[in-house]
């Protein structure tokens, strides 16, 4: 996978993550383009469509526009799995998410991505180990590394 | 100073902005106020800072004077800091900026904390956007990592090993060790980043690729662990929809691929499961469905017995008819791979792919559009080109250059009979003709000069169109130049293949005037237009309004316009007794070898094949005596005659200002003039292309001395011509060594039968004495063939007031010039 976009109906974008190497100027570039394209599809259209020369996948969910570019020797359709444990993996953790979830804890479904895909591929194929990863981690939070306690306070810079 | 805001507030806080400009003050406050925080070197409230400018981030606002505080953050004991620090790294950093390099050291002590979460957060941040600096320096750190018994943190490693292979392709060999047990793992995260990275591994290297397969075994372990998944019970962790670890059967399936790809015995071994997991997978949903498409792609790409093919090609028309048109679009993208090689399996599908047609979706039609032009052929070209025709009609106009080209080529190759061949190009002119390409319409015109039978018919109904609508540019272009050429057979009624229409010569004029003052008219159509009226003046009596209306474009604006008008004004004044041999009807054409399909011998599936063979060249037959005419010398037949362009010196008689005449129709328009033949379309488009002819840069091909006889040397130099790889531009070079100039010296050359030559004015008759400045000519050879290039020479010259003159023949052609 080269890049994946999550936006909203109107064009708003919730989360970009990049892994090929681009300037901010480009990426910003690809996103207008490309969000503009997929907004304008019908709904009764396939969810793949052809973008310079990259594959697009896409799928929408609820008010949420999830849109991966894959190289031309990727499986269309197992992209559209990724998606869509992703989705499930957001869901477990934030109990029927929305997108306002990830308008508010944008940095957590971050998080929640960066266990599940590395360098644009699956890491882990189990959804259970994904989010007890992330539990895990989120537990540390709350603890000084290397000794001390010193509670911080779970999410405490919100 | 107060606490700086949390991120929530802030989030909330831009929400209820109303307008561009309002969201933009909060954030430049905010902004503000991040810097001076930043400023005071604060640590508790770092890492909130950042968050919150990570967030304007995403909104589109700039946020580089952070980067520095990610790596502070990055460099925190703190996990909370950490965490965002990294993310920080990874969305504001990119490998551009030499900041980068600072997290190295950073990212290296991680790699080896106690703690494996963070651990994790640096194989992820290397994983994502290391550079290749970066990934040079902790290589060994990961490769320590692939071989930890810790699965947590062995996928991980492996993921972020394939980045490191992709940024230094040279670390590739010190991976390899750690990928001997890879495989043995029974955590499924380990085994799906394993299949990964041996992948990556064996795309790179062909080396690899072999190395995997013969020592390693790899394809009968994979093939083991796939069975697993299919035959092994339920296993909640991986299940998805009935399906145990959809992804890891997938990448399994496109390893397989590569190692099978040309190797028999690896594709023997995969045989079995292949055909397994093709009859097994449930297909009621997407998963199964994505596990037999990838199965379908690697069926088609090793080396697979046929039966397996069959079964492959049909899933894949099972695919066609599935209700979710994701499936269809997946299936027809790969029809469209295997066509060529599968073609009769293929063919079986015709009738739902040309459904397909139909579809809603715009990339479904275009798949669908590309793979009924492969299916056509000589048997279903009928039913096909009904389709098609109706699909050209009501496509989307993205569409309609693509279908016309490829309707025109479709019926090129297999039409039943000249009256559909026109029928059909008609019908694609009426009503796709403003989407025909450009480089269509002389294509369509040799066509019907060709089919010598249907003159009156296409001139006729190509008429009756064109009082319809004089919109479409390609379309009026083709009709013009037909009435042109057979007006008379219009005005005269005769049509053998319908009813004729009653047509007066006022009428047909009526028509072309009005083309050539419509404002519809480009100013291509309009040359098309007076010189289709041109032609008239010797096919209908109506001369006299003829030159009326050729005098009255003479003062045009058009320049192009005006001189046509100005010079067939002067072929009626002082050229007239040529002009009925001028605008003569046109010969058959001959195609043009580099135009068309010649070579290919694809059948699309026909009983017997429709092929073109090769001409074979014939032998250039060595004269026992010498006779002046060169064409004689090597037995007529077997030459094409050269056609030298205007001689050095122009005459100021009668003949030479026709040549000019001739020049000027021929070279200035951007479109072929009819009054040359058209037989040598590649030479006279080169030289209108604005493309420069040559090759700038030396492209190797070694001169030679093609003649060095007496004091005169002949060298060739070589290029091959940036329009078309067929031509290569020999420049000569006669050089006089003797102290007497050569006077009158004329280059004549002669070529096998295949070829085609053009000679083009030498830069002067005279060659100076004593290697003073060669005289150069610029010779052009077409070669489609790519036969082996041979040429006669003819030099004639006066030296020292006797006339010379000599033969020779030049065999030493260096490969490259012909190949």
């Amino acid at each position: 996978m080269q890049f994946m976009l999550l936006f909203s109906r109107q064009g708003k974008l919730r989360l970009q993550k990049w892994y090929v190497p681009l300037s901010d100027k480009e990426k910003k570039k690809i996103t207008r383009e490309l969000v503009q394209t997929v907004l304008a599809r019908k709904p009764k259209m396939c969810s793949f469509l052809e973008w310079r020369d990259l594959k697009i996948v896409y799928k929408r969910y609820a008010s949420l526009y999830f849109c991966c570019a894959i190289e031309d020797q990727d499986n269309e359709l197992i992209t559209l799995e990724i998606i869509h444990r992703y989705v499930e993996l957001l869901d477990k953790y934030f109990g029927s998410v929305c997108e306002l979830d990830i308008i508010f804890n944008f940095e957590k479904a971050y998080f929640i991505l960066d266990e599940f895909l590395l360098g644009g591929e699956a890491q882990e194929t189990s959804k259970k180990n994904v989010l007890k990863a992330i539990e895990q981690a989120d537990l540390l939070q709350e603890v000084r590394l290397g000794g001390g306690l010193f509670f911080l306070g779970f999410n405490s810079f919100h | 100073m107060p606490a700086p805001i949390r991120l929530r507030e802030l989030i909330r806080t831009i929400r209820t902005a109303r307008t561009q400009a309002e969201e933009r003050e909060m954030i430049q406050k905010e902004s503000a106020a991040i810097r001076s925080s930043f400023r005071e070197e604060d640590n508790t409230y770092r890492c909130r800072n950042v968050a919150k400018l990570l967030y304007m981030h995403m909104l589109g606002y700039p946020a580089h004077f952070g980067q520095l505080e990610c790596l502070k953050l990055i460099a925190s004991q703190k996990f909370t800091d950490k965490r965002i620090g990294y993310l920080g790294a990874m969305l504001l950093l990119d490998e551009r900026q030499d900041v980068h390099l600072l997290m190295t050291n950073c990212i290296k002590n991680d790699l080896n904390h106690s703690t494996q979460y963070v651990q994790g957060l640096a194989l992820c941040t290397l994983g994502c956007m290391g550079s290749s600096e970066m990934c040079r320096d902790l290589a060994g750190e990961v490769e320590k990592l692939l071989k930890t018994s810790n699965s947590y943190l062995r996928k991980k490693a492996a993921l972020c090993a394939v980045h490191v292979i992709r940024k230094v392709p040279e670390l590739m060999e010190m991976f390899l060790p750690a990928t001997k047990n890879l495989l043995s793992e029974k955590n499924h995260g380990v085994l799906h980043t394993s299949v990964v990275l041996l992948t990556e591994m064996c795309e790179r290297s062909p080396d690899m690729l072999s190395h995997f397969r013969k020592n390693e075994k790899l394809v009968p372990q994979l093939v083991r662990i796939l069975k697993n998944l299919i035959m092994s019970g339920y296993s909640p962790e991986h299940d998805v929809s009935g399906i145990s670890d959809p992804f890891l059967q997938v990448r399994i399936l496109r390893l397989l691929r590569i190692l099978g790809k040309g190797d028999d015995d690896s594709s023997e071994a995969m045989n079995d499961i292949l055909a397994q997991v093709a009859t097994n997978t449930e297909t009621s949903k997407n998963v199964g469905n994505a596990i037999l498409y990838e199965t379908v792609l690697t069926i088609m790409d090793i080396k697979s017995e046929s039966g397996l093919r069959v079964l492959a090609i049909n899933i894949l028309g099972r695919f066609l008819l599935n209700n979710d048109k994701n499936i269809r679009y997946v299936a027809l993208t790969s029809l469209l791979k295997t066509v060529q090689t599968d073609h009769n399996a293929v063919q079986r599908h015709r009738s739902t792919i040309v459904d397909c047609l139909k579809d809603l979706d715009v990339s479904i039609k275009r798949r669908a559009m590309e793979l009924s032009f492969a299916l056509v052929n000589g048997n279903n070209i009928r039913g096909m080109m009904k389709e098609l025709l109706y699909f050209l009609d009501s496509c989307d106009p993205e569409f309609k250059a693509d279908c016309a080209s490829g309707i025109f080529l479709a019926a090129e190759k297999y039409a039943p009979s000249k009256r559909w061949h026109i029928d059909t190009i008609m019908r694609v002119l009426t009503t796709a003709g403003s989407y025909v390409r450009d480089d269509c319409v002389p294509n369509l015109i040799q066509l019907i000069t060709n089919s010598v039978e249907m003159h009156a018919y296409t001139v006729q109904r190509l008429y009756k169109a064109l009082l319809d609508d004089i919109s479409q540019q390609p379309f009026v272009q083709v009709s013009s130049w037909c009435i042109g050429e057979y007006g008379d057979l219009l005005v005269s009624g005769q049509c053998e293949e319908e009813d004729p229409i009653q047509v007066t010569e006022d009428e047909v004029l009526d028509v072309l005037e009005g083309l050539l003052a419509s404002n519809l008219s480009s100013p291509v159509t309009r040359g098309y237009a007076l010189t289709a009226v041109m032609k008239l003046s010797t096919r209908l009596s109506s001369v006299n309004r003829i030159k009326k209306v050729v005098s009255i474009y003479g003062s045009s604006i058009d320049v192009e316009l005006q001189q046509r008008a100005v010079e067939y004004n002067a072929l009626f004044k002082k050229y007239d007794h040529m002009r009925c041999a001028l605008l003569e009807r046109m010969p058959i054409m001959e195609k043009a070898a580099a135009n068309g399909p010649t070579e290919t011998v694809q059948t699309n599936g026909e009983a017997e094949p429709a092929g073109l063979e090769p001409k074979h060249p014939p032998t250039i037959i060595q004269p026992a005596n010498q006779a002046n005419d060169l064409l004689d010398l090597l037995g007529g037949n077997d030459v094409v005659p050269v056609i030298s362009t205007a001689p050095a010196m122009k005459p100021a008689s009668a003949g030479g200002e026709l040549l000019d005449l001739l020049g000027g129709l021929s070279l200035s328009a951007p479109t072929p003039a009819p009054p040359i033949p058209m037989s040598q379309p590649p030479f006279l488009l080169d030289g209108l292309s604005s493309q420069p002819l040559f090759n700038d840069i030396a492209t190797g091909i070694p001169p030679m001395t093609a003649y060095n006889k007496n004091g005169l040397k002949i060298d060739f130099t070589f290029e091959r011509s940036n329009t078309n790889p067929n031509i290569a531009i020999i420049t000569i070079h006669a050089a006089n060594s003797t102290e007497a100039e050569m006077t009158n010296f004329v280059f004549q050359a002669a070529v096998p039968k295949t070829f085609q030559l053009q000679l083009l004015s030498p830069s002067s008759s005279i060659i100076p004495a004593l290697n003073q400045g060669p005289v150069t000519q610029v010779i052009k050879v077409l070669n489609p063939q790519k036969q082996q290039l041979r040429m006669r020479i003819k030099l004639t010259y006066n030296h020292k007031g006797s006339p010379v003159q000599d033969l020779a023949e030049v065999n030493n052609f260096p490969p490259q010039s012909w190949q």
